[in-house]
C-alpha cells in the first residue's frame, strides 16, 4: 500500500522564544517556552499533544519537556540527525505520524543556547571521542575544521564555474538584512548595511566575509502539526503540508562531500525537491515565496537550482534580477533568515514559511502567497517542505 | 555581572576610546644616541652594521648611524621610576583602574604591530603621541572572560617627520580563581601542534604509512577500484578485501580555500587548504604551500611531498608543480 502524505497534515501553531546572545535560562526552559507557546498559538492544550520530534543534537529530552509543559501520554517521538539538516525533517516525521495515525498532534522543537553555551563556530577542534572523529581526521590536520571552511570549498568551485557569484552573495546578504531591519524580532532589526560595509567586513574563509555567514543565537522555535481535518477548526487558517522529503545523495560525507565528480551543487536537495514536487503535484512555477536555509550566502544559490527556479549555474543571475525581494519572482527569507534574524537551525524558517502562507509575515509580500518552500541545512543530509493554503 | 550590569559597565568603559594616554606629545629622556643603540642591539643579538658600526655607517650612502626602527618605542619609555613611583595618571591608567575595580584585573599583552616610515639618526629627538584606539566586545578566551584594548602611538622627530606607528593590544580579563602558589603547568610551555587525526581500525594504516613518508591509496582486491578516504568495503562490488598502491603525488587543484578566522594554535598562516585530484584518480585534501595565494587557481598542476609540519605531525603538502 502506498500512502501519499500530501494534504494529510497541516501546521496549526508556531512560536519562537526571544532571540538573544545570552538567554540566561536553561535550554530546557527555552524548549518548554517554545513548545508551550506553539501549542497555545494552535489554540490547543498541552494535553492534546501526543507526539514530539527534535534534532539528535538537541540536549533536551522530550519527556523532560513533556513533564515541564504538562503534556500527557506520548505515542510518537522521533529525532533527526545531521545538525541543521534536520529542520524540515522534524515536520517530515510529524507528517508521517499524523498521516498514519501514529499521533494526532505532534510538536516539533529545537532550542539551544547557541551563543552562551556550545558555539558551533568553534569548529570541530578539541577532544572528539565520537565515531565522527575518524571522518574529521581527514581535515583537521590541515586546518579545514569550521563549517565556513567546508562550505567555502564548494563555493570556490562554484565561482570557478558560474558568473557573478560574489555579487549574488552580496545581494542575498543584503536583501535579507533589509528584511531583518524591518523585523522587530530579528537580531539585526534596524541595522541595515551597504555594499561598502559588506566589502569591508572581516574575511572568515575565502571567499566568505563575515556578512556571508550566519550568526550564533540563543533561542527556540516550535511548530505544531495536526491533521488537515482538525486544523480547519483551529485558530488560524490551516497551513497544509503539501510535500515533505528528506534525502542523502550517494557518496555523501557530513559537510565534506569533496569526492563527487562535481561539488558545486547539492544532489541531496535535488532528490528532496523531486520527491516533494511529486507528492504535492506542484512545480517551481507554483511556489510564491521561499524560506531557504542560509547558514552561508551561496547555499541559497544552489538550493534555488535544486528546486528548479533556475538552471544549474544560473542562480546568480536569478538572484541579481531581484527575485528574492518583496516584489520579486520569489520573495525569500523574508524574516531576515539565519544571516540576519536568528540562527535556530532552520526551525525559525518553518515558523516564517507558515506565517507567509497565513499572510502574517512581518514582511508579507503584496502578492497572494499560496505555496511556500522551506528547506533544511545543506552539506549534510537534508530536506525540504512545501507548505500552502488548502486547495 | 547581570546583562544590565554588563551593559552599564561597557557604556563606561567604551567612553575611554579616543582618550589620550597622556597630555601632549612626550619627548624621550634621551635623544637618539649610539650608546643606547649599542646596548639594545647587544641584548637583541642585532649585528647590522648600519646600527652599530660607526666606520661602516660613515662610508655607507647614509653617512651616519641610524637607530633600529623597532627601537622607536624604547626612546619614549618612562624608565624605572614607574616601578617606584607608579605612572602619573592618564587615560590608560584610569581605564586600567576601572577594569581592575570590576574584577578584570588580569593583563596580558597580546600583539604589537609597528609600521615604519622614516629613519631616526643619532642626535634626533623622538616624540610620542598615544591614544586608546579601541576596546573590543566581551570575549571568552582560554585565559578567561575579558576585553581587548588597543593603543595607537605615533612617533615623530624634532622636525615633525613621522617615523613610525605602533598598535599595542592588551587583554584585560577576570583571572580564574587559583592558588597563588600553584606552579605554572608544563602544558602552558608546550608549543601547540596541529589537531591530529584519531587513528582507528579503518584509517590507522594510512596515517602510519604517512609517518613513513608514503601516501597510499586503498585498492579493492576484487575489482581494482581505488578509494579515498579509506573505508572497509568497496562501494562498487562490496568486497572487504583490499590492498594499496602508493601515490606519485602528481595532482591538479580542484578547489581551495584560505583560512582567515578563527585562527587555530599550531597552524601557520597564511593557511591554504585544497581539494587535489591525484593522477591516480582519487582526491585528497591537503595544504597548498610554497606559493602566494594570488597565484593559486583551480586547475593548476601540483606536486606533493610528505613533510614534517610540527613536532608531532607529518602530512602531505602540495607545491606548484613547476617549482
Amino acid at each position: 500500500m502506498t500512502i501519499n502524505v500530501s494534504g494529510e497534515a497541516a501546521i496549526a501553531g508556531v512560536a519562537n522564544t526571544e532571540f538573544s546572545k545570552n538567554s540566561g535560562v536553561s535550554e530546557l526552559e527555552l524548549a518548554s517556552v517554545a513548545v508551550r507557546d506553539a501549542i497555545a498559538d494552535a489554540g490547543l492544550k498541552p494535553s492534546d499533544v501526543d507526539g514530539m520530534t527534535t534534532f539528535t543534537l538537541d540536549n533536551t529530552d522530550e519527556i523532560e519537556i513533556a513533564r515541564a509543559v504538562g503534556i500527557g501520554d506520548l505515542s510518537f517521538y522521533s529525532r533527526v540527525p545531521h545538525g541543521g539538516g534536520a529542520a524540515t525533517g522534524l515536520v517530515h516525521q510529524a507528517v508521517m505520524a499524523v498521516a498514519t495515525g501514529m499521533a494526532e498532534v505532534v510538536v516539533c522543537y529545537r532550542a539551544l543556547n547557541g551563543r552562551s553555551g556550545h558555539r558551533y563556530s568553534s569548529g570541530v577542534a578539541g577532544p572528539l571521542l565520537t565515531s565522527d572523529a575518524i571522518h574529521w581526521g581527514w581535515y583537521t590536520p590541515y586546518g579545514l575544521m569550521t563549517p565556513a571552511s567546508w562550505v567555502a570549498m564548494y563555493t570556490q568551485r562554484y565561482m570557478h564555474l558560474a558568473e557573478n557569484v560574489q555579487d549574488a552573495m552580496f545581494e542575498i546578504a543584503h536583501v535579507q538584512r533589509e528584511y531583518a531591519a524591518k523585523n522587530p524580532a530579528a537580531f539585526f532589526y534596524e541595522r541595515p548595511f551597504d555594499r561598502s560595509d559588506y566589502d569591508a567586513s572581516r574575511p572568515i574563509v575565502s571567499p566568505f566575509k563575515m556578512l556571508d555567514c550566519c550568526m550564533e543565537t540563543d533561542g527556540g522555535s516550535a511548530v505544531v502539526v495536526t491533521t488537515a481535518e482538525r486544523a480547519k477548526d483551529l485558530k488560524h487558517p490551516a497551513v497544509i503540508v503539501k510535500g515533505v522529503a528528506q534525502a542523502a545523495a550517494a557518496d555523501m560525507e557530513s559537510m565534506t562531500s569533496f569526492y563527487r565528480p562535481e561539488i558545486a551543487r547539492i544532489p541531496s536537495m535535488d532528490i528532496a525537491a523531486k520527491m516533494a514536487y511529486e507528492q504535492s503535484g506542484l512545480c517551481a512555477d507554483d511556489i510564491d515565496a521561499a524560506v531557504i536555509y542560509d547558514a552561508f550566502t551561496p547555499i541559497v544559490l544552489w538550493q534555488l537550482e535544486s528546486w528548479g527556479f533556475c538552471d544549474l549555474l544560473e542562480a546568480p543571475k536569478f538572484v541579481l534580477d531581484g527575485a528574492m525581494r518583496s516584489d520579486g519572482r520569489l520573495p525569500t527569507n523574508t524574516h531576515g533568515g539565519q544571516l540576519s534574524e536568528a540562527y535556530i537551525h532552520g526551525v525559525n524558517g518553518i515558523v516564517e514559511a507558515t506565517r507567509l502562507v497565513r499572510g502574517q509575515s512581518v514582511n508579507q509580500p503584496a502578492k497572494k502567497v499560496n505555496n511556500v518552500l522551506v528547506t533544511s541545512g545543506v552539506g549534510v543530509p537534508t530536506g525540504g517542505a512545501l507548505l500552502g493554503r488548502p486547495d | 555581572m547581570t546583562p544590565e550590569q554588563t551593559k552599564a559597565f561597557e557604556e563606561k568603559v567604551y567612553a575611554f576610546v579616543g582618550k589620550p594616554i597622556y597630555t601632549g606629545p612626550r619627548r624621550g629622556y634621551d635623544d637618539v644616541n649610539s650608546a643606547m643603540i649599542r646596548q639594545w642591539c647587544e641584548v637583541m643579538g642585532e649585528k647590522n652594521p648600519a646600527y652599530v658600526d660607526q666606520d661602516w655607517a660613515g662610508k655607507s650612502t647614509r653617512g651616519h648611524l641610524i637607530a633600529p626602527p623597532a627601537m622607536m618605542y624604547a626612546w619614549t619609555q618612562e624608565g624605572y621610576k614607574v616601578a617606584s613611583e607608579g605612572r602619573p595618571t592618564d587615560g590608560q591608567v584610569e581605564m586600567v583602574k576601572f577594569f581592575d575595580s570590576h574584577g578584570f584585573s588580569g593583563s596580558l599583552g597580546t600583539n604589537v604591530d609597528q609600521e615604519y616610515f622614516a629613519e631616526a639618526k643619532v642626535g634626533d629627538a623622538i616624540f610620542e603621541e598615544s591614544v586608546i584606539e579601541s576596546i573590543s566586545e566581551q570575549k571568552t578566551t582560554a585565559r578567561g572572560i575579558g576585553y581587548f584594548f588597543e593603543t595607537y602611538a605615533k612617533f615623530t622627530n624634532q622636525d615633525g617627520v613621522l617615523l613610525g606607528t605602533q598598535r599595542f593590544r592588551v587583554f584585560k580579563f577576570i583571572p580564574p580563581e587559583q592558588e597563588e602558589s600553584a606552579p605554572a603547568s608544563d602544558d602552558s610551555l608546550e608549543i601547540p601542534t596541529r589537531v591530529a587525526a584519531p587513528r582507528g581500525q579503518d584509517n590507522k594504516w594510512w596515517w602510519d604509512a604517512c609517518d613513513e613518508g608514503k601516501i597510499l591509496i586503498q585498492r579493492c582486491a576484487s575489482c581494482g577500484a581505488l578509494r579515498h578516504p579509506p573505508r572497509p568495503m568497496c562501494g562498487v562490488c562490496q568486497s572487504t578485501e583490499w590492498d594499496t598502491i602508493e601515490s606519485t603525488l602528481d595532482g591538479e587543484l580542484f578547489s581551495f580555500v584560505e583560512m582567515h578566522h578563527p585562527k587555530f594554535p599550531g597552524y601557520q598562516y597564511p593557511l591554504l587548504v585544497g581539494v587535489i585530484s591525484l593522477a591516480e584518480g582519487t582526491r585528497i585534501i591537503a595544504n597548498i604551500v610554497g606559493c602566494d595565494v594570488k597565484d593559486v587557481e583551480i586547475g593548476m598542476k601540483l606536486k606533493g611531498k610528505v613533510e614534517r609540519v610540527d613536532e608531532k605531525t607529518i602530512l602531505p603538502q602540495f607545491y606548484p608543480a613547476n617549482n
